[in-house]
């Protein structure tokens, strides 16, 4: 009898430990294996430095969650964006709160023929921010969506996935505990008289714990 | 060359009645004023004894249930334009030979149908879809088609001395030449063609006149004739009247459809686009609503023109019913279709730029999309304007923000601290908006920072104009 159980143990030999960590589902911060991000540069080295693939990722959706206006949230998105027009491909605000102001665009280096702006109610909003992510002729489609939930969320995610461009959203930084579908988000806040961004989520490792970055001391 | 001559019997009939049973017996009558004589006349009253030339009470008298119509002779001309149009398909060169004949020239499109009898066969099939009765003859010259056309349907000739055996055996009433000279010949004797073509020339001449013989050369294919040919219009239109009036925006989904398939074939034929056309939505007892629908770069795939009439009529408000549905085309562009490159990788939908450009205007109206424009002002509403990218920039300027406020609003707390400033805004005395204010790049509370004013000289009173986002 026990040589039929010492048998049958034999032959159900569970898998040793490093095995079964080398499972694809799993994943261990410190492993060696990165997923490879795809990303165009922030043009702020350290910013760079701070994101997986050093950069805006391609192909996915990036929230930037901002205490309040003025804080320098749009200024972290201007050099990737007037790049962007320089070599002639479309940039596309959706909402904007305010009047982007064509002058400050100019100085920050925008080429305004390809700079677009799209004013909508809030559905229409969400609808053609869709449109342009999937459209595949737009490099970087910025909307303001106050109300969105996570259904379109996850519609915009799979939208700048299928037409590969780089989706910003920009949202109150109360929702920053709520989850959501981006690939990237970032938080703006300000302390002391200095803006600081924080990581708060990003896909692929992050070398430590690092702090945020300090911007407009 | 070869020609194809296409007679149409029943056009008149058809032109003037929407549908008439054939045991019906129907008479058209002519455009006279001072007596209505009978014109035309289909065979099954023709059984019954009505004939050309009789007045109506005569007519009426042998016939009680005769159906009588005035001759419209504008209807047959565009009925006979539309089949024209049909036949592009087939043929460059496409001819009217008004009242019922239509001259296709056959010979260059011989290779592209694979033959003759391939040509013909398409040629019937969709006259018979389209419900036209028809008679096809073909032959070296137009004028032999049309003759052979009235005698012997389906005879096609290739070859000029075939030609001339069939034209010998034709009677002269049928010879395309006038009556008189017909009935001068008659009179003589003569009643073949064949016998009047062997009459010597000169004495053939004073007798028929140069016109008839003119006629006879180019039967015989001796004459150089050039034919004018049809041109497809530059316009399209198309109606479509409803039994019922129908309500909503839903039920006018199918008939939308079907016209804009018809404006996408027409715009096929003749290799062009349309950039901008209206719907015409006619109402019972009110004016008539009109949709224009346009597009950023010519168009002619019947999906997109379908696409973008739909959005735009699910947008517009029917304020009643419907009766009747047109569309109307006047300008027709030539099509240019997108550059692409080979190795291109085609991202997500592959669209480009004037394709999403057109599906977001559809939806959201022409002022949803905006472009900016730098303007040289100092003042800074006026520093830029709605435009296309084009800029005329100010040198030397100091920092703006990127967020201009639409109207500047008193700043609630006051700024905690000034950061730059003061930069003296003074201008626009010559249009009336003047305006003196000092500008300051200052921070709040929250550590924001804004771009706010003081007016000229004071140190109370902060007016939030922008925010450097």
């Amino acid at each position: 009898m026990s040589a039929i159980a010492a048998e049958v143990q034999q032959s159900i030999a569970a898998p040793s430990l490093a095995q079964v960590l080398e499972h694809p589902g799993i994943w261990r911060r410190s492993s060696q294996h990165q997923p490879t991000v795809r990303a165009i540069s922030t043009g702020m080295p350290s910013l760079d430095a701070r994101l997986p693939g050093g950069g805006w990722p391609l192909g996915a959706l990036s929230e930037i969650l901002f205490e309040n206006d003025g804080l320098g949230e749009l200024e972290l998105l201007m050099p990737t964006l007037a790049a962007m027009t320089r070599e002639h491909r479309r940039v596309i605000f959706v909402a904007p709160p305010y009047q982007p102001y064509a002058p400050a665009l100019q100085a920050a280096g925008v080429d305004l023929r390809f700079l677009h702006e799209i004013h909508a109610t809030p559905t229409e909003a969400a609808w053609s921010m869709e449109q342009c992510l999937r459209s595949g002729c737009c490099a970087a489609v910025v909307g303001w969506l106050p109300d969105i939930d996570y259904r379109s969320l996850r519609r915009l995610q799979l939208a700048a996935e299928t037409g590969d461009a780089c989706a910003v959203l920009y949202r109150s930084a109360v929702h920053a505990a709520q989850t959501s579908p981006a690939a990237l988000r970032l938080k703006v806040s300000n302390s002391n008289e200095a803006t600081y961004v924080d990581v708060i989520k990003s896909r692929g490792l992050l070398q430590g714990v690092t702090p945020p970055m300090r911007m407009r001391a | 060359m070869l020609w194809a001559c296409l007679r149409f019997p029943g056009l008149a009939f058809a032109a003037a009645f929407a549908a008439l049973p054939e045991d019906v017996p129907g008479a058209l009558l002519e455009d006279n004023a001072r007596r209505r004589t009978v014109a035309i006349v289909n065979p099954a009253a023709q059984k019954l004894g009505v004939q050309r030339g009789q007045t109506v009470a005569a007519a009426r008298a042998l016939c009680p249930g005769l159906v009588v119509r005035a001759r419209d002779k504008a209807a047959e001309a565009g009925l006979l334009a539309e089949l024209a149009a049909w036949c592009y398909q087939f043929s460059g060169h496409i001819s009217l030979a008004p009242p019922q004949c239509l001259l296709l020239e056959a010979g260059a499109s011989l290779r592209l149908f694979d033959g003759w009898s391939a040509l013909s066969g398409k040629l019937k099939v969709g006259l018979a879809a389209l419900g036209h009765a028809h008679t096809l003859a073909a032959a070296p010259c137009p004028a032999a088609a049309w003759v052979l056309a009235a005698s012997f349907d389906g005879c096609v000739v290739q070859h000029p001395e075939q030609m001339l055996r069939l034209l010998n055996d034709i009677a002269l009433s049928r010879s395309g030449l006038p009556a008189k000279s017909v009935q001068g010949l008659r009179s003589m004797g003569f009643r073949r063609l064949r016998e009047v073509f062997a009459l010597p020339r000169p004495e053939l001449t004073r007798r028929i006149g140069r016109d008839g013989m003119h006629w006879l050369d180019r039967l015989r294919c001796h004459a150089n004739e050039a034919i004018p040919a049809w041109q497809p219009p530059a316009t399209f239109f198309q109606r479509i009247e409803f039994d019922a009036e129908l309500e909503g925006s839903e039920p006018l989904m199918f008939p939308l459809r079907r016209l804009t398939q018809a404006l996408a074939n027409m715009l096929a034929a003749r290799d062009g686009g349309v950039q901008l056309f209206r719907l015409r939505l006619e109402h019972a007892h009110e004016s008539s609503t009109e949709i224009p629908v346009g597009m950023a770069a010519p168009q002619r795939e019947a999906a997109r023109l379908f696409e973008l009439a739909r959005t735009r009529v699910e947008r517009s408000t029917l304020h009643a019913p419907v009766r009747a549905l047109e569309i109307h085309a006047e300008q027709l562009p030539t099509f240019r279709p997108p550059l692409r490159d080979l190795f291109d990788p085609v991202r997500g939908e592959g669209l480009d730029w004037s394709a999403l450009d057109e599906r977001l205007r559809a939806r959201m109206g022409e002022s949803a999309l905006r472009q900016l424009s730098a303007v040289a002002d100092h003042r800074p509403e006026r520093a830029w304007r709605r435009g296309d990218g084009s800029t005329t920039p100010l040198a030397d300027q100091r920092p703006r923000p990127l967020w201009l406020l639409q109207r500047p609003r008193p700043m609630r707390p006051t700024p905690t601290r000034v950061l730059a400033g003061p930069e003296r805004i003074e201008s626009g005395w010559w249009d009336g908006g003047d305006l003196r204010r000092d500008y300051y790049i200052v921070g709040t509370r929250q550590g924001q920072r804004a771009w706010a004013y003081l007016p000229a000289g004071s140190h109370d009173g902060w007016m939030l104009h922008g925010w450097f986002a």
